[in-house]
């Protein structure tokens, strides 16, 4: 399994990377963030990303958004080379970054720049539907909840339309209930918009729930260990058997030798 | 209790002054609201004062009376020339303010947005800043004259300093975050400044002002003593010369309360702009 390109089957790949590898200079020395990392992600796919901290799964996602461009190998999205961000590719940060200056009218239009048209305007109240965030278009960042400046700023990355929406650990600083209302939200907007999705999380949990195929990341250098299919229907019961057991195996991957608390026994 | 349950001993109830305490304050003032409090030192005071004095226990000429520092106002006013000394004041805090917030707005605006020209200016800035205002005088004297321009360069020059400083370190201290929200929105350069920067360092850039007009404030009496004609500082020198010290607390008040009513002015529009974000300057 290790560092092979899945193909694709069915409908193009819109993402494609192979033989990724970024190196950082930390003191003077040289840290392997990614080695040889291959993955190709097919139109549409919602793909989670699961590794503990430290092992580039973030360096991942900023090479795909484009925010990190000083990468070996390659990273194609469209069959282009990534080299810088683009408004196809939406990005949701792990805080959500939303300006304190304006509403969230006005930080969903944020990135649509000039808005003037009738058509972005749609697409903007649209979005703030589509979160949930109707009556709250006036409101400004600090009058939110957590939940709801993420929402925010997924509407933002959204309003957009862009062809793939990237979440960096986008509900990791929620509480837990907020979090899973925000999971079954999330399968929502992927339901209504089509765009493909790369989630990036350290919750087993979340990456299962959501994930099409949840890519598992080892530590130092940053390599992927194996790609795990998730074949459930959704919505997707967090109870079931089956449900369980693809948690137990990606369990397994990352505490291997160590006993498995009884809470995953079946 | 709605809970039905209710321990027997309460460990938690409030001392009995942390209530009390709120109602000890208003029981001394009546019914004077808590935010009033505060004028009650100075309001005593000055009775105090007006009582000693009439008492004849102050001596006139050292400490005149309140009501005749009141009356010296008035006299003034009814003769007009007071407008005359206020306006000349005013005019050349607000030209050197306008002079020395804007060249500070643009120089931090350069160099916060280009890291040569802040590598290369700022060290400089950083060096003036460090020699003591009034050490310029002499030199404004020299250069400019003893008219109004040597003056509102000192003033231009004391606004300068916390415009630069506040406006570029809020610059610098933009959240990188936000800054890369706009690298995703493909911002350019100028759309950055515009839209993420500039907005970004907004409250840090009215703490600056605010603090500008402070100093600028400070050195207009510098200028005003140093040598005029004209102006609340030459009233107050003018005072001094003639053994009048009413005349010299009446500019003492009229400075103070000009300094409060222009940094309250920016104070309110600031709050104006940044209420929508939850703070304020």
């Amino acid at each position: 399994m290790n560092g092979t390109s899945v193909s694709t089957t069915g409908k193009e790949s819109v993402l494609d990377i192979r033989g990724l590898t970024r190196r950082f200079q930390v003191n003077g020395s040289e840290v392997t963030a990614l080695q040889n990392i291959n993955l190709s992600v097919r139109q549409g796919e919602f793909i989670s990303v699961i590794g503990g901290s430290g092992c580039g799964k973030s360096t991942l996602l900023r090479i795909i958004a484009g925010l990190d461009t000083e990468y070996e190998g390659e990273a194609l999205f469209d069959g282009a080379r990534i080299k810088g961000p683009g408004l196809e590719r939406g990005v949701v940060f792990q805080e959500h970054r939303l300006f304190p200056w304006l509403t969230v009218r006005q930080n969903v239009a944020f990135g649509l720049g000039n808005v003037t048209s009738k058509d972005d305007w749609e697409s903007v109240d649209e979005h703030i539907e589509l979160v949930g965030l109707k009556d709250f278009e006036g409101a400004y960042p600090h009058q939110l909840s957590g939940g709801m400046a993420q929402r925010a700023s997924i509407a933002r990355a959204l309003a957009n339309r862009p062809e793939a929406l990237l979440l960096d650990e986008p509900f990791g600083a929620l509480d837990a209930l907020t979090k899973i209302q925000m999971q079954q939200e999330v399968l929502k907007i992927w339901e209504a918009e089509k765009a493909t999705m790369i989630l990036v999380t350290h919750d087993i949990d979340e990456a299962v729930f959501l994930g099409d195929r949840v890519v598992i990341m080892s530590n130092r250098p940053g390599t992927i260990k194996r790609i795990i299919p998730v074949d459930l229907p959704r919505p997707r019961d967090r109870g079931s058997y089956e449900f369980t057991q693809v948690r137990s195996a990606i369990y397994a991957e990352f505490f291997r030798q160590e006993e498995k608390p009884f809470a995953y026994e079946i | 209790m709605g809970n039905g349950y209710q321990p027997e001993e309460t460990v938690l109830s409030l001392p009995p002054d942390a209530s009390a305490s709120r109602f000890r304050v208003s029981g001394l003032t009546g019914r004077l609201p808590r935010k009033w409090v505060g004028a009650l030192l100075p309001v005593v005071f000055v009775i105090v004062w007006e009582l000693l004095s009439r008492a004849g226990l102050l001596a006139a000429n050292w400490f005149p009376a309140p009501l005749s520092i009141a009356g010296t106002l008035v006299e003034l006013l009814q003769g007009g020339e007071l407008f005359h000394h206020i306006g000349i004041t005013v005019a050349r805090v607000v030209a050197g303010f306008l002079i020395g917030a804007v060249l500070a707005t643009l120089l931090a605006g350069i160099a916060g947005s280009t890291p040569l020209i802040r590598e290369l200016v700022d060290p400089t800035i950083q060096a003036l800043r460090n020699i003591p205002s009034m050490a310029w005088v002499p030199l404004f004297l020299l250069w400019l004259g003893i008219h109004e321009s040597s003056k509102i360069a000192l003033i231009a020059v004391g606004v300068f300093f916390p415009v630069y400083l506040n406006l570029l370190s809020g610059i610098l201290n933009v959240d990188r975050k936000l800054i890369e929200v706009g690298h995703v929105y493909r911002l350019n350069k100028l759309q950055l400044v515009r839209r993420v920067i500039l907005p970004a360092a907004l409250p840090a850039f009215l703490v600056g002002l605010r603090s500008g007009l402070g100093l600028g404030w400070m050195f207009v009496v510098a200028a005003e003593i140093m040598g005029a004609s004209k102006g609340l500082g030459f009233l107050m020198i003018d005072g001094q010369m003639t053994g009048r010290a009413s005349v010299i607390i009446a500019s003492i008040v009229l400075f103070a309360l000009f300094g409060k009513l222009t940094d309250l002015m920016i104070e309110r529009c600031g709050n104006r702009l940044l209420r929508q974000r939850g703070v304020g300057i």
